[in-house]
């Protein structure tokens, strides 16, 4: 079971607390009747599943509610990052605060 | 027999205490401290159980938990039976009833023997090529008439409990500073450095008494003093800790993700005679900051034909037993051994008086200091040493070797030790992803940079001298105190002397050995896994050590492998003439060691096992004798049998009374979510595939949501009580599911709407009031709102009051008759439905249930999202494109309707199907096909979703979704039953008041 960091809660809590929401900075099209379907099922089906490192949304289901994002690296579940939804997902990600 | 094998000595017993226990109802005695092994070992037993596949007689092998034979089920009252425990595990309690496993009728006669003569047909990959026919009386006729009820019979190890298990078993979540896994000298080195700096310390160890092979240690001093004085000094340091807590009996069988480390931990049986509010066993979900592993290494069996017999165990062991338990294994033994540990053995037991008839070396030279002083002892060594034959079934009489000097001779002996090295237990450090490096010199896999925050010291680390040990234990304990934000203790010298280095090992199978297609050579003991079969596996073209093992069963067995993965690794490199690295290594998963159901399951069984939703009128229904069925976690009423009805008359009688007067019913189930804030319309208009913006407040629509993928994924009334706020309902089972996808677009994508979502599913009790008779029965109690027709029509919503107390009132239905729902706060619940039900009574009316409900809304055509849906079904397939906002440029889904799928001509329509023998009902989930006897390999046209008797139609009616349905109405199609196909004609999905007068009367 992981630790994840909360960024709204400003602490660690164990992963039983929250729900994985899936690949993170995967934009809905503003306007999706102007994409080409090709360009909408990659929206709604590509994702990238990296062996490595890897931005995923959370949600904070039992705690504050809140979504956000993290970064992890799939091989080790070291959390390198943990950031609030919108913002942008840090450049060289590190090591997370225990 | 009476303990003829006991000894004096034994540092863990207790030899004032007595105790008597049965071993297949034969009764023996033993001492405090005994395990059950030991004690068995001591009154002279030695078959202790059968083997899996070819049922040989099997003996004591080891005297830890890497034990694959000595599998005993264990008793101790009505309830208490656990099957498989190790006997080697199994402490002695005084009355232990424990019986052997796998043989049938008894451990000495057994009558799957005759499986060991017929062994040439028990090879690798035999369960997969024999069983495979004769299929002419049906698919898989042989298997499932044949062969499995007689594999069952034969295979198979312990029986399971019948009877429920009164036990308790606790679950606790805990932290610490420093965990360390393993009392042994290492262990024990990195708890006292890592306590010393204060840090939080949980030292576990998976034996009843901590110490390691520090408890069998005769010869070497730590510190100045002997082992085992060092040994007890540390314990009671530790234990007089504050900042330390020893937990014995308790097994780290799991390491997760950032050092999340599951223990076993079971309770000694005396003290929970002596409290029986304890729990059996205790799983300990322990988050660490940092991890010690300290968990020693399993010495390995050598591999030779007939090394399974009884009497032939590991050298180390017969050492444990007979220093720890006062235990000599036989009278006369001869070790065969390729590393200088087994030495130590040989000197304890020739100390003991036992005859050591020979140590036959399997290495060329046998030149330690070790070998050095079993030679000074006057036992006889020999070298270059190969195990030719064994002699004796039951239980080991001679064996024949050849060794240098002497050549090839025959020793007569009654046990046998043999060691072929040890290997490191790298299981928990593998399970926090640590790669394994294999050290072609130590012939180890062994680990290299570990993943998570851990440190691994001693044996586990391949690390074998005592002294090394210590120092890289106490080395580990201060560098995780320091890890863990501590200031750690000065390095500590621990010297030790009179244990000389040991070394040496061998791995796989000698020369002679591979290739003899008739050994009965030995790899893997409980799957009965032999050196030929491995050979087999390779030759027909498995590779992969990962197929290999599955092909063969090699270390798939309860033991996981632990002695025989090293050896069935090697065997398949020279099978392969390659290297191991080359061969890989199988993956180690948890759990290390077999973990009870019961303490997986800890206090969630029964009531427990599953949170049980109950609405505030269910008492009520349960008065009244209601039958519940479970919808999700909620129990709702499904009908309510009166005296002598079964289930089919209720649900008819129920259907009559609400179409013709007035039925009321439990709708709290209803996902409910308040939608509030200044762009609430605005928000639904794109959650939703209906428009809002223009819904009036005090009028509802029927909402439909579609997952963006373009189908539709939950429905419900939403009624607008201002016009900043609306009253969402969602499905029984979807409320959650809506709650969270409303959340996951409002705070990721619609970033800009102000809307707040509230869950008030639990806070409202939903009374349903069905039927002609509605209005006359809630008008007594409704008050500050009109209920006629022009001031609250069909799909309106008013907050007033009922009996008294604040209502929200809507003005829906789910039946096809004027409806209405009657929202109060749920603690008023019980007491507006029971004056709601009085009233109805007096109307004729009654209470219904779920499936009523059902029948009711099928009979008008009325989809249930996860019945006639399936997550692949559109509002189009339906007939419920209408309520599309059509003007919306954007909704959740919309944009996927234009996909080539959604969109596809001939996509399965809802329609219905009327049989046509009106009596036959249908199965739901039945095929539809054009004809009776379709083609083999066909498609079906579609599928029934719902189908009941009506009641009100006086026939069976059914629901289907069927390709093309709509333009196939009037068309006879063919539904499958167990007695075949029965015919019936497309209609409409809707088969009651399809212009929907009564909904507005
Ligand atoms: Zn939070």
């Amino acid at each position: 079971m992981l630790l994840i960091p909360c960024p709204y809660c400003g602490m660690e809590r164990p992963e039983i607390e929250f729900r994985h929401g899936g690949e993170a900075h995967v934009v809905r099209p503003p306007d999706p009747s102007a994409v080409t379907d090709e360009a909408w099922t990659d929206y709604l089906y590509f994702r990238s599943n990296p062996k490595g490192v890897y931005a995923e949304r959370w949600r904070h289901v039992s705690g504050c509610g809140r979504f956000f994002n993290v970064v992890r690296d799939t091989v080790s579940d070291r959390i390198l990052a943990s950031y609030r939804a919108g913002e942008p997902r840090p450049a060289a990600p590190v090591e997370a605060r225990r | 027999m009476s303990q003829a094998f006991r000894v004096p000595g034994g540092v863990a017993l207790d030899r004032a205490r007595p105790i008597s226990f049965t071993f297949d109802g034969v009764a023996y005695a033993g001492y405090e401290g005994d395990t059950l092994a030991s004690a068995l070992l001591a009154n002279g037993v030695r078959i202790v159980g059968r083997s899996y596949k070819y049922h040989r007689p099997r003996g004591i092998v080891s005297a830890g938990p890497e034990e694959p034979n000595a599998l005993v089920g264990v008793a101790r009252g009505p309830g208490r039976f656990t099957p498989n425990l190790r006997a080697t595990e199994v402490e002695l309690t005084d009355g232990l009833v424990a019986t052997s496993q796998n043989r049938w009728p008894s451990l000495r006669f057994d009558i799957g023997a005759i499986s060991d003569l017929l062994a040439p047909l028990f090879g690798a990959g035999f369960y997969y090529k024999t069983f495979m026919g004769p299929n002419w009386l049906g698919p898989n006729w042989a298997w499932k008439r044949v062969y499995e009820p007689v594999v069952r019979r034969a295979a198979g190890l312990g029986t399971a409990p019948t009877a429920p298990d009164p036990d308790r078993y606790a679950r606790y979540f805990d932290h610490c500073d420093v965990l360390v896994v393993g009392a042994g000298a290492a262990g024990l080195a990195a708890a006292r450095a890592a306590a010393d700096s204060g840090a939080d310390v949980v030292l576990c160890d998976e034996a009843a008494a901590p110490g390691g092979s520090l408890l069998a240690e005769t010869r070497a001093t730590i510190e100045g003093r002997p082992a085992r004085d060092w040994l007890a000094e540390t314990l009671q340091a530790l234990g007089a800790a504050a900042n330390v807590r020893i937990l014995t009996r308790t097994q780290a069988f799991g390491c997760y993700a950032q050092n999340f480390v599951g223990l076993s931990e079971r309770l000694p049986e005396p003290a929970l005679i002596a409290d029986p509010t304890l729990p059996r066993e205790r799983l300990w979900q322990m988050r660490a900051r940092e991890v010690v592993l300290a968990a020693g290494a399993i010495e390995r069996p050598l591999v030779f034909a007939d090394n399974d017999r009884p009497g032939i165990l590991l050298a180390e062991s017969a050492r444990r037993y007979l220093n720890l338990y006062g235990v000599k294994v036989g009278e006369r033994v001869v070790v065969v051994t390729a590393h200088d540990s087994a030495y130590r053995a040989a000197l304890d037991l020739a100390s003991a008086g036992v005859a050591v008839a020979l140590i036959a070396d399997l290495r060329d030279e046998a030149s330690g200091p070790l070998p050095q002083a079993a030679r000074a002892a006057g036992i006889e060594v020999a070298v270059k040493a190969s195990v030719h034959a064994i002699r004796g079934r039951g239980r080991i009489e001679a064996v024949r070797l050849a060794a240098h000097p002497g050549g090839m001779r025959t020793l007569a002996c009654d046990a046998l030790l043999m060691s072929g090295g040890w290997t490191p237990s790298v299981h928990l450090f593998s399970q926090a992803r640590g790669k394994l490096a294999f050290d072609a010199g130590l012939e180890a896999f062994r680990p290299g940079p570990p993943v998570a925050r851990q440190r691994s010291a001693g044996a586990c680390n391949a690390t074998f001298g005592l002294q090394e040990a210590l120092a890289e234990g106490d080395a580990a304990g201060r560098a995780a105190a320091e890890a863990a934000g501590r200031s750690p203790p000065d390095p500590r010298a621990i010297p030790v002397e009179g244990a000389p280095p040991a070394a040496g090992g061998t791995l796989g199978a000698p020369l002679h050995v591979l290739g003899d297609r008739h050994a009965r050579a030995f790899v893997d003991f409980q799957n009965d896994v032999c050196v030929k079969d491995v050979e087999l596996a390779i030759q027909e073209g498995y590779r992969s050590i990962e197929h290999v093992k599955r092909y063969t069963t090699t270390g798939m067995a309860t033991d996981q492998g632990k002695l025989s993965n090293m050896n069935a690794l090697a065997i398949a490199a020279a099978v392969r003439r390659t290297s191991i690295p080359e061969v890989g290594l199988t993956t180690f998963r948890p759990p290390y060691m077999p973990v009870t159901f019961g303490a997986f399951a800890g206090p969630a069984r029964d009531d427990l096992f599953d949170p049980a939703r109950r609405t505030p009128i269910h008492a009520w229904a349960a008065e009244r004798g209601a039958a519940f069925e479970d919808v999700g976690q909620w129990k709702r009423a499904w009908y309510f049998p009166r005296r002598g009805e079964g289930m089919r008359a209720a649900v008819a009688r129920e259907g009559r009374t609400v179409r013709a007067g007035v039925g009321l019913f439990d709708a709290s189930t209803l996902g409910k979510i308040e939608v509030v804030g200044r762009d609430a319309a605005l928000f639904l208009e794109r959650m939703y595939a209906n428009a809002f913006k223009k819904l009036e407040v005090g009028r509802c629509r029927y909402g439909l949501m579609l997952t963006e993928t373009g189908y539709l994924m939950d429905d419900g009334v939403i009624g607008r009580l201002a016009p900043d706020r609306f009253h969402v309902t969602t499905t029984t089972g979807g409320a959650a599911r809506v709650l969270a996808q409303m959340e996951d677009y409002l705070q990721t994508e619609f970033t800009d709407l102000e809307v707040w979502l509230t869950s008030t599913t639990e806070q409202w009790a939903t009374i349903a009031v069905q039927g002609p008779r509605a209005r006359d029965t809630i008008a007594p109690f409704v008050e500050g709102l009109d209920l006629s027709n022009a001031a609250f029509p069909h799909m309106s919503v008013r907050d007033g009051k009922a009996c008294g107390v604040p209502a929200r009132v809507m003005r829906v239905s789910f039946s096809g008759e004027l409806g209405y729902e009657i929202n109060v706060g749920s603690a008023y619940g019980l007491d507006v439905w029971k004056a709601l039900f009085a009233e109805a009574e007096k109307h004729g009316g009654c209470a219904y249930g779920t499936e009523t409900m059902h029948v009711l809304r099928a009979e008008k055509g009325y989809v249930i999202v996860g019945q006639e849906t399936d997550g692949t079904v559109t509002l189009a397939d339906l007939g419920l494109d209408w309520a599309i906002g059509k003007a919306k440029a954007d909704f959740v889904g919309k944009r996927s309707l234009r996909l080539a799928e959604p969109a596809r001509e001939g996509r399965k329509q809802l329609v219905g199907l009327l049989t046509e023998d009106p009596t036959v009902v249908l199965e739901e989930g039945a095929q539809v096909t054009a004809t009776a006897t379709p083609p083999t390999g066909s498609s079906a046209l579609g599928h029934i979703t719902s189908s009941y008797p009506s009641a009100t139609l006086g026939r069976s009616i059914a629901l289907a979704l069927v390709a093309g349905g709509r333009a196939r109405v009037g068309e006879k199609l063919f539904a499958s039953t167990a007695a075949g196909a029965v015919a019936a004609i497309v209609t409409a999905p809707c088969f009651f008041d399809p212009d929907g007068k009564r909904l507005h009367g």
